[in-house]
This record gives structure tokens, sequence and C-alpha cells, in this order.
């Protein structure tokens, strides 16, 4: 709490801080937003999961699978909106936890590391859908 | 990291705890589990047992508290004034959940009744928190009415409809109870406001006769002053006056989306 404090300012300036970021309602709708995307696409992910468990387990029937135009440009949807919506996510546990340098340190990881995800996943469904 | 466990010079001390049996011939014995810490001694907290005779104490735990104070021991401190639930003085964690002793019946605790200071809070002594921080975050959203019109000559009027808009906002007494039942608020509650102060922050943004409505969500918008609220709802559980913080927080984040449509 605030009161570790052993500056001299009064308890008004010190609930005040730096003032308000003018930033948040962007973060909380785009939140909402992408896990209301996520409903659809996860059902549709896990029921062509199941559905292609039931046929022959190799890769050319799952290369032939995802080189459908529409299968390939939702895969990649479903990638792009869980993992924006997982960064999002993880920036409210950093925040809520983290205090200090870790809190900036832990939030460049894992937006390094989403991004990261993000670009080879899409990379590996275009690799598998065109080549 | 957050921190989740208590400094050192925190931790209760299991041994030092002091027992005050109940007088001889007491009729209805009921024992108090009561935190106990002294700044002015060097000694961690402790929990002290007091047996009272509730065949000679009125109803209420503060009645309790009080009649300890008055009869088995004096340095026993907490806060209290109104002793009808209406000031707001005596918010303490009792039997777990953070309420006014005034208005908690003894008679509703199973067993041992366990009374605590409000959870998180630098302690003073014994039952009385710190709320400097608290009270300066209330002053912090400006709780008062602006507006750039020149005052009228009389009233300021308002619509039945409107003015229905406050009720379940203007009841808050302030006790503190909601925003230190609120973990992110003892995780983030340097820069987090917690449920009370976004409550009357809320109070506020849908006064009809307020004109700083925009600038008030400016002051809001922030990832902390607002948005460490996740929705747990302790808030709403805990609130002594039946209020609904967790709903007025919910309205000012629609509020926000709103005027971004």
């Amino acid at each position: 709490m605030a009161k570790t404090s052993k500056d001299l300012k009064s308890p008004l300036s010190r609930a005040r801080g730096l003032g308000s970021a003018k930033d948040g309602v962007h973060h909380f709708w785009v939140l909402r937003i992408s896990a209301l995307a996520l409903i659809p696409l996860s059902l549709w992910f896990v029921f062509s999961l199941a559905r292609l468990a039931t046929g022959p387990a190799d890769f050319y029937s799952v290369q032939h699978w995802v080189s459908a135009p529409s299968v390939a440009v939702t895969l990649v949807l479903f990638l792009a909106t869980a993992l924006y919506h997982s960064v999002l996510g993880v920036q409210e546990v950093i925040l809520d936890y983290a205090v200090g340098s870790l809190r900036l340190t832990l939030l460049l990881a894992s937006q390094f590391l989403h991004a990261i995800v993000a670009a080879a996943g899409i990379f590996a469904v275009l690799k598998v859908a065109l080549g | 990291m957050a921190q989740f466990s208590l400094p050192q010079n925190s931790k209760i001390d299991k041994k030092a705890g002091k027992v005050f049996k109940a007088p001889a011939g007491a009729r209805k014995v009921k024992t108090f589990k009561i935190y106990r810490y002294d700044p002015e001694t060097n000694a961690n907290p402790r929990v002290d047992t007091y047996e009272v005779d509730m065949g000679s104490c009125g109803p209420m735990v503060l009645d309790a508290l009080i009649k300890i104070k008055n009869e088995v021991d004096a340095t026993l401190t907490f806060r209290r004034s109104c002793r009808e639930g209406i000031c707001g003085s005596c918010a303490m964690n009792i039997d777990g959940t953070n309420t006014l002793a005034c208005i908690k019946p003894c008679d509703e605790i199973k067993g041992d009744a366990k009374v605590y200071p409000l959870p998180h809070m630098p302690v003073v002594k014994d039952l009385v928190p710190d709320l400097t921080h608290f009270y300066a975050q209330l002053a912090s959203i400006e709780p008062w009415l602006k507006t750039d019109t020149p005052a009228p000559t009389r009233e300021r009027l308002q619509s039945e409809e409107d003015r229905a808009k406050l009720d379940g906002l203007y009841e808050c007494i302030l006790c503190a109870c909601c925003s230190t039942s609120c973990p992110s608020y003892w995780w983030n509650g340097d820069r987090y406001l917690g449920p009370a102060i976004l409550l009357q922050a809320y109070r506020w943004l849908v006064d009809s006769r307020d004109e700083a409505t925009g600038e008030r969500l400016d002051a809001l918008e922030d990832p902390f002053k607002l948005y460490r609220c996740h929705t747990i709802m302790n808030c709403s559980k805990t609130c002594p006056k039946g209020l609904n913080p967790a709903k007025a927080i919910a309205e000012t984040k629609k509020m926000l989306v709103e005027r971004k449509l």
C-alpha cells in the first residue's frame, strides 16, 4: 500500500499519482470482441480436428483439408484472433501481479513471444496450404 | 510480484494471545477472538480471547466489543460512532467477512467470533485501519457537483427518473468494506481506485445536474484506476448496506465504450 512510501507527498498527490493514462477502453473492447469471435472459431477448430481424426492420420489428408481456401483463411483467422486475445489477457495478469521492472520485462517478453508464435503459426498454415 | 505474504513483523504471534475468562455465573457465554496490535511495542500482533456473558450484553458484535472495553480490557481499540449502520466507523472483518460490527448480530456467528481489522490495510492499532489513502482516493475523483452554467437562484431541478438513478449509490457510507474485500485493491490499491471510490465516481457520472461527465470519464479511463476491476464481485457480496459497486463499475465501463462508438 501507499503507506510504505517514505516521501513527504500529500495523500492526495499520492492518490492522483501520474494521472489518468486516458487509455484502457480500447483494450477492454477488443478483448471482448476477440472473445466473441473466438466462440465460433474455436468450435469450428475443435470439430474440424475431431472430424480429421476419424479419417486417415497422414500428412496428405491434412494437407488436402488445409489447402481448401476457406479452411486456410479460417485457420489464419483463428490463430490471429486467439493469439491477439491471449496477449491482451496475459497483459491483464501481468498488470495485476507484477510490479516495477518485472512488469515491463514480462510485458515485453509476452508481446514478443505472442508475435513469434503468431508469425510461425500463420506461416505454417500457409506453407501447408500452398506448398 | 504482488505481496501475497505478510511482512515478517506483521505475522500473528500464536503463543502471545491472552485469555480473558467469562465471569463466574455467566449464563450464555460467547467467545470472541480479537486481533490485537500495539504499534508502541515491538511485539508482533496477537489474537486475544474474550469470553463474554451474552446474558448481559446487547445483540450486536459492537455491543460485545464495547462491553469488553468497558468491563474487561480497556486497551482494546476500535472505531465506532453511530451504532446503527449509518456512519461506517466500525467496519471490520467479522467471521471472515467485512461488515459493520454495529449491525452484525452475534448469534449469526457459529462458534467463536473472529474479529480482525479490514484486510490488507496498514493497521494503526488493534481494529483500526489506516484509511488515509482511501480517503485521498475519494478526494481525487472530486465527489462534488461541477457545473459551468451559472448557479440558478433556486434549486437545480431534476426529474424523478433522473433522481431515481442515484438510488443504490447515494446510500454508500464509505465504510471501505467493499474496497478492502477486493483482491485487485489488495494487490494494486496504490493505483486502483477500488469499488467504493468507483461507486462514488459513478454517482456523479449519472447525476443529471453535473456538467463534467466527460472530464470525469477522462480521469477514470486508465488501466489501473478503473480497469483493475475484473468483476470478482466480492464488493457487492460484502456491502453491509446491500449496494452493488460491481454494477456501478460495469456501467462506467459501458459509458466509456458508448462514447467511443
